[in-house]
């Protein structure tokens, strides 16, 4: 179990959370949601340990392999898809890279440097290398942006495939895409935050 | 307003055609030149330096000198390459090493290269002076341009590596070479001309045996204008034909890294 307590962070005047507490179900995925500024994303780098808290404590962590789908893609612009996923993994071989491309409708830009690709392609690209990773839990921020519906149903069936059985906290605001994923699901408030089981 | 006129974009075969024609008009330039002022001693003909290169050819003596000096600038040159890249590296890692390092590259850079000749003649023979100064004059623009390069690293990505932990071997074969590279390679573009030109005016002035600066030196003394320039154009076309290999090495080597 992951578990946050207590937990204070401000950036300057602005107080992200004050005196929070949560815990995360390990083997299930859970969406975080919440309005833009609640603090989703710090969330994700407290855990990360990306950013300090300022007091509090997040256990449950330790020893553990991490993998992320980042908001902002992270790729090696002027590599290519396989490259990227090698990256992170090189256990896995360039034809299982080719394969995981292709079941994600990358089959023609296998040998593309990422930088010719479209934001949708990149996209899909980040999401597979967190997925080649070894990994105990995958963070994701806000994955399924910028892809066409079509595409995103697509990708959310493969992202539910491959995560079974695993710890997964990902970041979203649309609803739709949380019940989509599917899992619990943590609201996050201005003032509070509801934790609730899945729909069964 | 009157507008500014823009080049045509221009065919590779069209640019290297125009190419060729503007070095066509300044050799017959040179050539009408010589023939004006019809005193081989101040200025040769372009005819009698080819006449003069082409006997050079088959003497031992002629590839012996050309090796003798590629040799030595090359290997500053590469010398350079290696202290450049460590002290950038070190520089990059150690606020002190920066601290240390900066003022002695400003000095290297400010100071006229005929005294470092002077001073590296007294501390070592002259064979070994234009392994030195090629080898001095390159450092400071590798050293600056790699160090450059590793503080343009992408902080986001170096925080994906550390999420993912990427071990460092990896993390140098996929961030830090590919992001350095292009800034080496200019680094390189800059000093490829420089240290051939520095060499052998470290040779000029060390005379050591058996080297591309004796052959110019020999020349000047004995008046002999076609020989003078055709070492020269020597200098130039082996600066020239090192400059594009390495070059391309380069980009072989960027193009198979982003390859994977």
């Amino acid at each position: 179990m992951i578990e946050i307590r207590h937990l204070d962070k401000s950036f300057g005047e602005k107080q992200i959370f004050r005196d929070f507490s949560c815990s995360f179900p390990e083997g299930e995925t859970t969406c975080i949601m919440g309005p833009s500024g609640c603090g989703k994303t710090t969330l994700l780098n407290l855990l990360l340990g990306l950013e300090q808290p300022d007091s509090g404590s997040v256990s449950g962590m330790a020893g553990k392999k991490r993998s992320m789908v980042f908001q902002e893609n992270r790729l090696v612009e002027g590599m290519g898809p396989v490259p990227n996923l090698r990256l992170v993994n090189p256990a896995v071989t360039r034809k299982e890279a080719e394969e995981m491309l292709r079941a994600l409708g990358l089959s023609d830009s296998l040998h593309q440097p990422v930088r010719t690709l479209s934001g949708g392609m990149r996209r899909r690209v980040s999401i597979l290398r967190a997925l080649a990773a070894e990994y105990d839990i995958l963070f994701a921020d806000e994955p399924f942006k910028g892809l066409d519906e079509k595409t995103k149903s697509q990708v959310i069936s493969y992202f539910q495939e491959k995560t079974r059985g695993k710890t997964v906290l990902l970041v979203t605001h649309d609803r739709e895409e949380a019940q989509a994923v599917g899992g619990f699901l943590l609201e996050l408030g201005n003032r509070h935050c509801v934790f609730s089981s899945p729909e069964v | 307003m009157k507008q500014r006129r823009v080049p045509p974009e221009l065919t590779p075969g069209r640019r290297r055609f125009l190419r060729l024609g503007a070095a066509v008009f300044w050799i017959a330039v040179w050539q009408l030149a010589a023939m004006f002022i019809h005193q081989e001693i101040l200025l040769a003909s372009p005819v009698s330096v080819a006449a003069r290169l082409i006997s050079l050819l088959p003497e031992p003596s002629f590839w012996r000198a050309v090796l003798f000096s590629f040799s030595r600038i090359t290997l500053g040159f590469l010398l350079a390459c290696l202290c450049g890249i460590l002290l950038a590296g070190l520089a990059s890692r150690f606020f002190w090493a920066q601290v240390l390092i900066q003022p002695l590259m400003g000095v290297i850079k400010a100071t006229p290269v005929a005294s470092f000749i002077i001073l590296v003649l007294i501390w070592l023979p002259s064979r070994h002076l234009s392994i030195f100064i090629s080898l001095l004059m390159v450092t400071p623009i590798i050293y600056s341009n790699t160090l450059a390069g590793i503080g343009n690293m992408d902080q986001k990505l170096l925080e994906m590596a550390d999420v993912f932990e990427v071990p460092f071997r990896r993390r140098l074969r996929y961030f830090h070479i590919p992001q350095v590279l292009p800034f080496f390679r200019s680094a390189c573009a800059v000093s490829l001309g420089l240290c051939w030109k520095a060499g052998v005016a470290a040779e000029v002035i060390g005379l050591p045996q058996g080297s591309i600066g004796e052959r110019l030196y020999q020349a000047k003394i004995y008046l002999e204008t076609p020989e003078l320039l055709a070492w020269t154009l020597v200098i130039i076309l082996i600066s020239m034909g090192f400059e594009k290999l390495f070059l391309c090495l380069l980009d072989t080597v960027s193009h198979r890294l982003e390859q994977g």
